[in-house]
Parts: structure tokens; sequence; C-alpha cells
């Protein structure tokens, strides 16, 4: 039944238009960054770096395609969040306004079910715009800047990642980056769970990721010991890819906190969904 | 003694401090078109949601086919379909999309097309089958929450209000179809309605609720039959009518209002009464049953 309802799920979940705004978003916006870039930020770059290239041998284009997606990968903090809580904050809540609770719930199936293949979905779609924004991003950014070095500024250093492992190092940040927007999913979904509208959980998702990401990189010892216990400390585990030496350690204790993120988010809106009178 | 489909016991439910319904024990027989009557607010709707547990009861339980549906929701749901208060749809998508939803939704696969077709050719929308639902009046919307109950052949339909928003073509439409489906394919019908003239012409058997409570349970002839109804009757010449009824034990509270004939008598009583007034030579234009809800639970509160 679970995959009947995942199937079904899935199909509700394409065939509305507000799925689709992310992809807009990305699909539009994107590539005029990358039209700028290419006319007007190339200069800037080259000019900038000009040292670097004379004092290091770059091989390939200095601002290449692996460069320009490593600079629009920044907008994973608040913009792809963004996009991705506009579809989590209204798996739920979606159906409580429309009042098709009703229609799913008098069928022989369990709440946990409906749940899961939500939240399965939830992930996928998140899964998916992140996947979507890969291909954008290294396919256009190859026709337009062509490959090279990605020259990195990951973590304030200057790493020089060789081009023949530029690609697969992309691949990585987006995986890593994937596992990091399910906890944005995750978290709007509890959201959704109890508020029975979408903006609610939208609102409250980008609040608080506003609020624990400025507190995880707010350098005073007061919220030190705080930091380990936001989810947003564990975020920026995509950056780990852009480091000359991969830390291993580091991204699977991230994954493992992240993991740990998504499992208390979607535990708190079963236990929530579960008792939950539907009265709309 | 006849099978019982659905069954509750002491069902209630407690918001904070309100009692929304308290002690509800339904009996509801195969075959049985039972109906559920109430006023507005009396609490049908949290009852039915409490049988599909949309709510969680605060007292008591509900079976379906012997299953406890808090405990075997599966089991107990597997033959129910229905609608509860308003239908209501995913609006951006086709009616057929929404039927193959609850097809799956109860079957695990999508039902065949010809069977979604068929269905919706039953309340007359196989013509919109491809429009999205938010196209749809209120009244194609009850319809179409009458095919998707309609669908995987239930064995119990639990309605809620069904005619509601529709006109009256559509309402006796649906009457007629309710009473189509008991007989013919001998389904089990659960009738939620504010109408007491619905559920007179439709049901076998009924429950009554008011403020929360289940105040009367039985067949539908029993009830109404052994009750003094109000009764309205426009004839000529109005006192030799009068008089007639006088001479009549089972008719009481005997009065003219405004040209027209006021009285009290049994249900049973209405055919003796209309042939003793032909065989008088009068002249009947009508004779009407003021049977209210309100007036029916005056009634039975006055027993």
């Amino acid at each position: 039944m679970i995959f009947t309802l995942i199937k079904i799920e899935l199909f509700k979940t394409f065939a509305k238009w507000r799925t689709y705004i992310g992809f807009i978003a990305i699909g539009v916006l994107f590539p005029v960054i990358m039209y700028f870039l290419k006319t007007e930020g190339g200069g800037i770059v080259d000019s900038s770096m000009r040292s670097i290239k004379n004092e290091f041998l770059i091989s390939g284009n200095l601002f290449n395609a692996w460069v320009v997606t490593e600079f629009i990968m920044n907008s994973l903090w608040i913009h792809v969040p963004f996009l991705i809580v506009l579809v989590a904050g209204d798996m739920l809540s979606g159906e409580a306004t429309a009042g098709t609770f009703r229609f799913s719930l008098i069928r022989p199936i369990t709440r946990t079910e409906f749940l899961i293949s939500k939240f399965i979905v939830n992930l996928f779609y998140a899964s998916s715009l992140l996947i979507f924004m890969w291909a954008l991003c290294v396919g256009l950014g190859l026709y337009l800047f062509g490959s090279g070095d990605l020259v990195s500024l990951a973590d304030g250093m200057i790493t020089i990642i060789p081009e023949s492992e530029a690609a697969m190092r992309i691949a990585l940040a987006f995986g890593l980056a994937i596992i990091s927007m399910w906890v944005v999913a995750s978290l709007a979904f509890l959201f959704s769970s109890f508020i029975e509208n979408a903006i609610g959980p939208i609102i409250g998702t980008m609040a608080i990721m506003v609020f624990s990401l400025i507190i995880s990189n707010l350098p005073v010892d007061a919220v030190e010991p705080y930091k380990p216990y936001l989810f947003t400390t564990y975020q920026s585990v995509w950056l780990e890819a852009f480091k000359y030496e991969i830390d291993w350690v580091k991204i699977s204790d991230s994954i493992i906190a992240l993991g740990i993120n998504i499992f208390a988010f979607f535990l708190i809106s079963y236990f929530i969904f579960i008792r939950k009178d539907i009265r709309s | 003694m006849p099978e019982i489909i659905l069954r509750t016991e002491n069902l209630g439910k407690q918001f904070r401090s309100r009692w929304a319904t308290q002690n509800i024990n339904l009996e509801v027989h195969r075959g049985d078109v039972f109906g559920f009557l109430g006023p507005n607010g009396a609490g049908k709707s949290t009852t039915i949601r409490m049988i599909y547990s949309l709510i969680r009861p605060s007292t008591g339980f509900v079976e379906i086919f012997g299953y406890r549906v808090d405990k075997q929701r599966k089991l107990a749901l597997q033959k129910v379909a229905g609608i509860v208060e308003r239908p209501d749809f995913y609006l951006y998508l086709s009616a057929y999309r929404n039927m193959q939803i609850a097809g799956s939704l109860t079957l695990g696969k999508s039902p065949e097309k010809k069977k979604i077709l068929e269905t919706l050719e039953i309340v007359g929308l196989q013509s919109r089958a491809d429009d999205k639902v938010k196209t749809f009046s209120h009244g194609m919307k009850q319809r179409l929450g009458i095919a998707q109950a309609l669908l995987c052949d239930p064995e119990l339909i639990v309605l809620d209000e069904p005619t509601n928003g529709l006109d009256p073509q559509g309402m006796k439409d649906v009457r007629e179809l309710i009473k189509k489906l008991a007989r013919e394919k001998k389904m089990t019908i659960f009738l939620s309605s504010h109408i007491l003239s619905e559920v007179e012409q439709v049901a076998t058997r009924m429950a009554i609720i008011n403020n929360g409570s289940i105040i009367s349970q039985g067949k539908v002839s029993d009830l109404l039959g052994f009750k003094n109804l109000k009764i309205e009757i426009e004839a000529t010449p109005i006192q030799k009518v009068k008089s007639i009824l006088k001479k009549n034990k089972n008719v009481k509270d005997i009065e003219i209002v405004k040209n027209k004939i006021h009285a009290k008598t049994a249900n049973s009583e209405i055919p003796k009464l209309t042939e003793e007034l032909i065989k008088n030579k009068c002249k009947i234009f009508s004779i009407s049953k003021n049977n209210s809800l309100e007036e029916y639970f005056l009634s039975i509160t006055q027993k």
C-alpha cells in the first residue's frame, strides 16, 4: 500500500502549480545570474584573481563551470531553502486547508502510511530541486564558461582542486546539500503537521532557519555551547567537498547529526499527526 | 437477528470542557437505510468523523463489520465509503483523477477506467470526467462525492447531508439513487440529514440526535407512525370538515386558523381521514403534515 500512496502523493505534488515555482525560479534566475557572470563577472574575477594566476599553474579557464557552480551554491543558505519550504510547508497544511484529509483518511489506510508517503515525497521534491539545480549549473556552466580547475575560497582559504576532480567534488557537494536541504524540508513538514495553512509553516521554518544560521555563525563565546545542537551548524557540510583534503570523518559526523534532526522532526510530526483531530 | 454492520458504544467527544456528543449508541443492520437525523450542530458530523476515526473519541468505540475502527482500521473501513460533511476534492485535478485516487486508496491499485466512467455516468458526470474539479458547481461536487463513494462497490455507505446544495431535481435524484442502491445492490446506507422529509422518504430505521445525545432510535414507521403529528387541512365546507374531524377520537386539538384546519393525529390516521372527508363530499385542496424537525422533537420530548 505504501508504494501506491507514494505514487499518489508524487502525482498530487507534481500536478500542483506551486511545485514548479522552485524549478521555474532556478530555471530562470540561475541562467540570468550566469549570463551576467559571463558578460560582466568574468572580468572582475579574472582581475581580482590575476595574482593567483600568476602564482599558480591553473589549467583551463579560471572562471569556469565549477567555480560558477560553487558560487551559485551559496544560494543554499537562504534562497533554495525558501523554495523547498514553499512545497514542504504545504504538504499537510494544504490538505487541511482544502479539506481533503476527509477525502483520503476515510479510506482503509493508516495515518502512519499516509504520513510516511508524504514525507518521502517531501524529501524527493527537495532532492529533485537540487538535482535540477546541479544539472542546470553544470550543464549551462560548461556551455558558457567551459571547464578548468576549481578554485575555491571555501573556509576562507584558497583551494585549487584539479580539473579532473572538479566534477566529482561538485557532485559530492550537491549530494551533501541534498541531505542538508532534507532537514529544511523536514522542519517545514513538522510545522505543516500542526498549522492548518501553508503560510505558517513557511514563515516558521524560515524564521528558525535564519535565526539558527545567525547563531551558528556568531563568533561569540556565549553561544558556542549551543552550536552543536543547531542543525544549521551541520548544514554547511557541502562546503567540505571543496576542501583540498576531504575530511570524511567530519562529513559523516555532520550527516549523522543532520540525520538525527530529520528523524526527530519526522517523529514529532508523526506524534502530532497521529493524534490530530481532523476537523477541517 | 439481523447482522449488525455498524455499532457504536458510549461514543463521546469532548472538545476542551464541552461535550460535542455523549453516549452515542447506534446499531446499523445490514440492508438498512439508516437515517441519522438532527438539527445543525446536534453532533451528526462529529459522530460521523468518529466513525471514520477522523476524530478520536473521548469515550467509547466504533465497530464496523465486527472490527474496531481504532484498532483494526484497515479491516473496518475496507468495505466502507462515503462523504463527510461537504465533498472536498483535489481541485487542481480532474474528476477522473480524483476518482482514480479514491479508488487506489481503497483498493491499493487504480480502478479500471471503464469502472470509473461507469460510476461517473451514474451521477451524470461522465462528460465532465476530464474537467478539473475547480470548475464544478457545489451540486456537481456533491454528485462526484457520491460517485467516489460508489466506485469500489462498498457494503456500507456513510453519507453526511448528501443533498446539501442540490437543486430539487438533484435532491430527488439522490434520494432515488439511495433507494435504488439499497434495493438493487443491497447496500447498507447510513444517511445523515437535518431534513425530516428526506429521512422519512428513504430510511427504514433512524436515530435522532439532539444536543449531542441520541434521543430516539428505531424503525422509521414505529417512530413516526405513533406520534401526534400536526396536520393542516385545506378543505371546504370548513365547518363540516371540522365536525367530521371532531367525531374521530384519534384527532385532537382541532382549530380553524385562516380558513384552514389545524389538528393533531397519528400518521396512520391520515388516509382514513381523507377517505372520510371524501365520503362526506368535502372538497379537499390539501392535507399537509407539519413535520419540521423541531415539531417532531417536541412530540418526542412531550411523550
